[in-house]
C-alpha cells in the first residue's frame, strides 16, 4: 500500500477519471497555472490542458452557473470553490439551480456537477473559516460527503464525480497535510492519527451514505466528522485511561445519511456524544441529535450531547478559535457528562 | 419617467429574399405563442389552473426572430416569461399545456409548471424563474460547445431587470474572455416589473453594456420579427464561427401586466394603446400582405391551424392524469445511474 495525504488522494481521484472519462473538466480560481490555493490541483492543467482545466476570473456564480450549464449539456464538472465561504458568492446557482432542476424538469435533467470546498477554521479569521455543511444539508437535491481520511477521500471524490447529481465535496484545510504552492507551512493538526493514509492506485469508490466506525468501543458513541474524527480518536485514546471503551462512527456522507451504522452504535452504547465543527444552532449536531431522539429513544441512558463551534463569527486571535471550536478535552468533558450517571 | 416611443425604436419590415414557408414559420410560430397564452389567461379565469403565469403578449417577435435564426440542436435558456420561447424552440404545446394544469403527461410532469418549462431533448434548458439565472447555464452550455468541439451555439433570453444582476456581467466577461458560442438576448420590454427602465438602470442604452467586455451590442426593432431574426443570424453565425458572444437589445413592450392579474397601473393608458399599435403579429401581417409575399387567406388559414393546435393541446391536457401526491419522491435524486449525463 502508498501513503497519500488527503490532498494527493483527491487529486489521484480526479486524474484517474480525468483519464478514464473526457467529458471531466476542471473550473475554478487559481487552479490551473497557480496549481490550486491548496496545491490540490498541482499539475492538472499540465496533463489536460486549458480545455479541461479552466483558471477562472473570481466569478464564483458565474462558474457555478457555467458548471451547471455545462453539466446539462454533458460535460461533468469539478468546480473548485477556493474557501468554503466563497460558495455563498454562489448561492442562488447552488440552492435555487443545481439542487432543484432535477425534480423541476420531471427528470429530464441531470446535473452531474461535483463542488469541491475547502472549510474549516485554520488561524485565518470569520470569512475564510467556516464550516458550511448544514447549510446545504438544508437543500434537497443536493448530496454532501465530508471525508476524514485519504482513502475515504479518493473513494468518495471518485463516487462524486460519477453521479448525476450536484455534490458537494467539503475538505477540511487541516487534513490536506499539503502546503500552499505560494509557501508557507503545511496545514495539519496534532491530532490527525495514521487512520486511511493507505490508499490503493486503482480506483475504487465509497458509496454515499455508507458510514464507518473508526473505532470500536461498548461505553460511549462518538459520531463526527472531517478533522473532529480526528479529534474524537484522540479523545478516546485519553478516556481510555480511564476505562472507558469509545466508539467513533464517522457518517462520511451526510446526504444521504447512514441511519443505520449510527443507530446501531448508539443502540449497542446507549450514549451518544455528537461532534462537529459547523456552529452549534442549526446544524449538524441538531439534526443527528433530532434523528437519534425520533429512532432511538428509548435506548438512551442519557441525554445526547452535542460539541460543536460556538454560536459566533469564527475570531482571529489564537486563544479565542481555540475556544470557539472544539478541542479534545471539549469532546473528553462531554464524554464523561453522558456517563456520569 | 420616459418610455421608449415606437416610432422612434420601429424599422420597416424588408421581406425581400425570403422564402414563403419560411415567412409562415415566422407567422406560425408568433401566432402559437399569442394564443397559446391568450387561451392559458382564459383558462386560469374559467378552470381550475393552478400557479400563475408571466405573458409575453407583444414581445413574441423576439422569441420567434432569434430562436428560428438557431438550429435544432442549439441550445436556449428562458425566463419567467417563457412561453414563446418554448413554442419557438418547437415545443409541443401539448405537453406545455398539460404542465400548466400540473398533469403527469406535462413536459415536467407536472414538477415545474409555467416558470420551469424546459424540454432537453430540443435543447430548451429552462426557463428559470429566478431573474438572470439562465444566464450563466447559457453560458455553461457555450462552454460544452467548445470542450466537446461541437459547433453548437447558446442564446439567453432575460429581461432588461437581469442586466443589473452580478451573474450577467460575470457571465458576459467569462464568455468574451473565451470567445463562447453564446448569443445573449435582453428583452427590453421596458418593464422590471413595475419599475421603467430609466429608473433602474444608470444607462438607458442597454446595448452598451458590451463594451465594457469588448462584445459587439446591437440594439434591434424587437417588434419586427425579420430584423430581429437577421440580427440573431449574424450573432449566431459569428458566435458559431468562433467569434465570441454578441449583445442584442431588442426593444419590445411589455403589452399586459407583469404576472397575470396584475393590472400594471404604474404605467399609463395611452403608452400602452400606443405599443398596441405596433403589434409584432399585426404588423406582420399587413406588412406581408401590403408587400404581397402572403395573402390574407394564408394568414387566415394559419390562424385557423392555430386554434386547431390550442383545441388539441387542452383536450390532450384534459386527458392527463393528476400529479400523485408522491411523484416528487421519484425526482429529488438519480445518483444510482454510473455515467451518462445529459446526451
Amino acid at each position: 500500500m502508498r501513503k497519500l495525504s488527503l490532498s494527493e488522494a483527491i487529486r489521484e481521484a480526479m486524474v484517474q477519471e480525468m483519464r478514464r472519462d473526457p467529458n471531466v473538466i476542471l473550473m475554478g480560481e487559481d487552479i490551473g497555472c497557480f496549481n490550486g490555493a491548496f496545491n490540490v490541483t498541482n499539475g492538472m492543467l499540465d496533463e489536460f490542458g486549458p480545455k479541461r482545466v479552466w483558471d477562472t476570473p473570481i466569478s464564483e456564480a458565474g462558474f457555478m452557473g457555467m458548471g451547471i450549464g455545462a453539466a446539462l449539456t454533458g460535460l461533468r464538472p469539478i468546480i473548485e470553490f477556493q474557501y468554503a465561504d466563497f460558495m455563498f458568492c454562489a448561492m442562488d446557482q447552488i440552492v435555487n439551480e443545481a439542487a432543484k432542476l432535477r425534480l423541476m424538469s420531471g427528470g429530464q435533467a441531470n446535473v452531474p456537477i461535483v463542488m469541491r470546498a475547502p472549510q474549516g477554521a485554520t488561524g485565518r479569521a470569520a470569512q475564510h473559516s467556516q464550516s458550511v455543511e448544514a447549510y446545504f444539508m438544508h437543500t434537497p437535491g443536493l448530496q454532501i460527503a465530508l471525508p476524514s481520511t485519504p482513502y475515504d477521500a479518493k473513494g468518495l471524490m471518485t463516487r462524486a464525480i460519477r453521479m448525476n447529481d450536484p455534490v458537494l465535496v467539503l475538505e477540511h484545510k487541516l487534513l490536506y497535510g499539503t502546503a500552499s504552492p505560494g509557501g508557507g507551512k503545511s496545514l495539519t493538526d496534532t491530532t490527525i492519527s495514521d487512520i486511511g493514509i493507505d490508499v490503493p492506485e486503482e480506483q475504487y469508490e465509497i458509496p454515499f451514505g455508507n458510514a464507518d466506525v473508526k473505532r470500536e468501543g461498548d461505553d460511549v458513541t462518538i459520531i463526527a466528522t472531517m478533522l473532529m474524527v480526528h479529534r474524537s480518536l484522540a479523545a478516546a485514546v485519553e478516556m481510555e485511561k480511564e476505562g472507558i471503551s469509545c466508539e467513533v462512527v464517522d457518517p462520511r456522507s451526510l446526504v444521504p445519511l447512514d441511519e443505520e451504522t449510527l443507530l446501531t452504535s448508539v443502540k449497542k452504547t446507549n450514549r451518544v456524544v455528537l461532534v462537529s465543527e459547523d456552529v452549534d444552532r442549526g446544524g449538524v449536531c441538531s439534526e443527528l441529535s433530532a434523528l437519534i431522539m425520533e429512532k432511538a429513544f428509548d435506548f438512551l441512558d442519557a441525554p445526547i450531547e452535542r460539541v460543536s463551534a460556538d454560536n459566533t463569527p469564527i475570531p482571529f486571535g489564537p486563544a479565542a478559535e481555540k475556544h470557539v471550536i472544539p478541542q479534545i478535552e471539549n469532546i473528553q468533558d462531554s464524554i464523561r457528562k453522558v456517563l456520569k450517571d | 419617467m420616459s418610455f421608449k416611443r415606437p416610432e422612434d425604436v420601429a424599422t420597416p419590415i424588408q421581406f425581400s429574399g425570403y422564402e414563403k414557408p419560411f415567412l409562415k414559420l415566422l407567422c406560425l410560430r408568433m401566432v402559437r405563442a399569442r394564443e397559446f397564452e391568450e387561451q392559458l389567461y382564459y383558462l386560469f379565469l374559467t378552470t381550475k389552473m393552478p400557479g400563475t403565469m408571466h405573458q409575453a403578449t407583444g414581445q413574441e417577435a423576439v422569441a420567434v426572430g432569434v430562436v428560428s435564426a438557431l438550429n435544432a440542436d442549439d441550445y436556449v435558456t428562458s425566463t419567467h416569461r417563457g412561453h414563446a420561447h418554448c413554442i419557438a424552440k418547437d415545443v409541443p404545446l401539448d405537453v406545455m399545456m398539460a404542465e400548466m394544469f400540473a398533469k403527469r403527461n406535462g413536459v415536467c410532469k407536472g414538477m415545474g409548471g409555467s416558470m420551469h418549462l424546459c424540454d432537453f431533448s430540443r435543447g430548451m434548458l429552462g426557463a428559470f424563474g429566478i431573474v438572470g439565472a439562465g444566464i450563466p447555464i447559457a453560458t455553461g452550455a457555450a462552454l460544452t460547445s467548445v470542450v466537446k468541439g461541437t459547433s453548437q451555439v447558446a442564446v439567453s433570453f432575460f429581461g432588461d431587470g437581469a442586466i443589473n444582476e452580478g451573474v450577467f456581467h460575470e457571465s458576459l466577461n467569462m464568455a468574451a474572455l473565451w470567445k463562447l458560442p453564446i448569443v445573449y438576448v435582453i428583452e427590453n420590454n421596458q418593464y422590471a416589473f413595475s419599475m421603467p427602465n430609466d429608473l433602474v438602470s444608470a444607462v438607458s442604452d442597454l446595448s452598451l453594456r458590451g463594451c465594457g467586455y469588448g462584445i459587439p451590442g446591437e440594439k434591434v426593432d424587437g417588434n419586427n420579427v425579420i430584423a430581429v431574426y437577421e440580427a440573431a443570424k449574424n450573432a449566431v453565425d459569428n458566435a458559431r464561427k468562433g467569434d465570441g458572444p454578441t449583445l442584442l437589445e431588442c426593444i419590445t413592450y411589455r403589452i399586459r401586466g407583469h404576472a397575470r392579474f396584475e393590472p400594471a397601473k404604474y404605467r399609463n393608458k395611452d403608452e400602452v394603446a400606443l405599443w398596441e399599435k405596433y403589434d409584432p403579429i399585426k404588423r406582420f401581417k399587413e406588412a406581408a400582405v401590403a408587400d404581397g409575399v402572403l395573402t390574407a387567406e394564408e394568414l387566415e388559414a394559419l390562424d385557423v391551424q392555430v386554434e386547431q393546435e390550442i383545441n388539441a393541446a387542452i383536450a390532450y391536457a384534459k386527458t392527463g392524469e393528476e400529479v400523485g401526491a408522491e411523484d416528487y419522491l421519484q425526482f429529488i435524486y438519480e445518483s444510482q445511474k454510473e455515467s451518462g449525463g445529459n446526451e
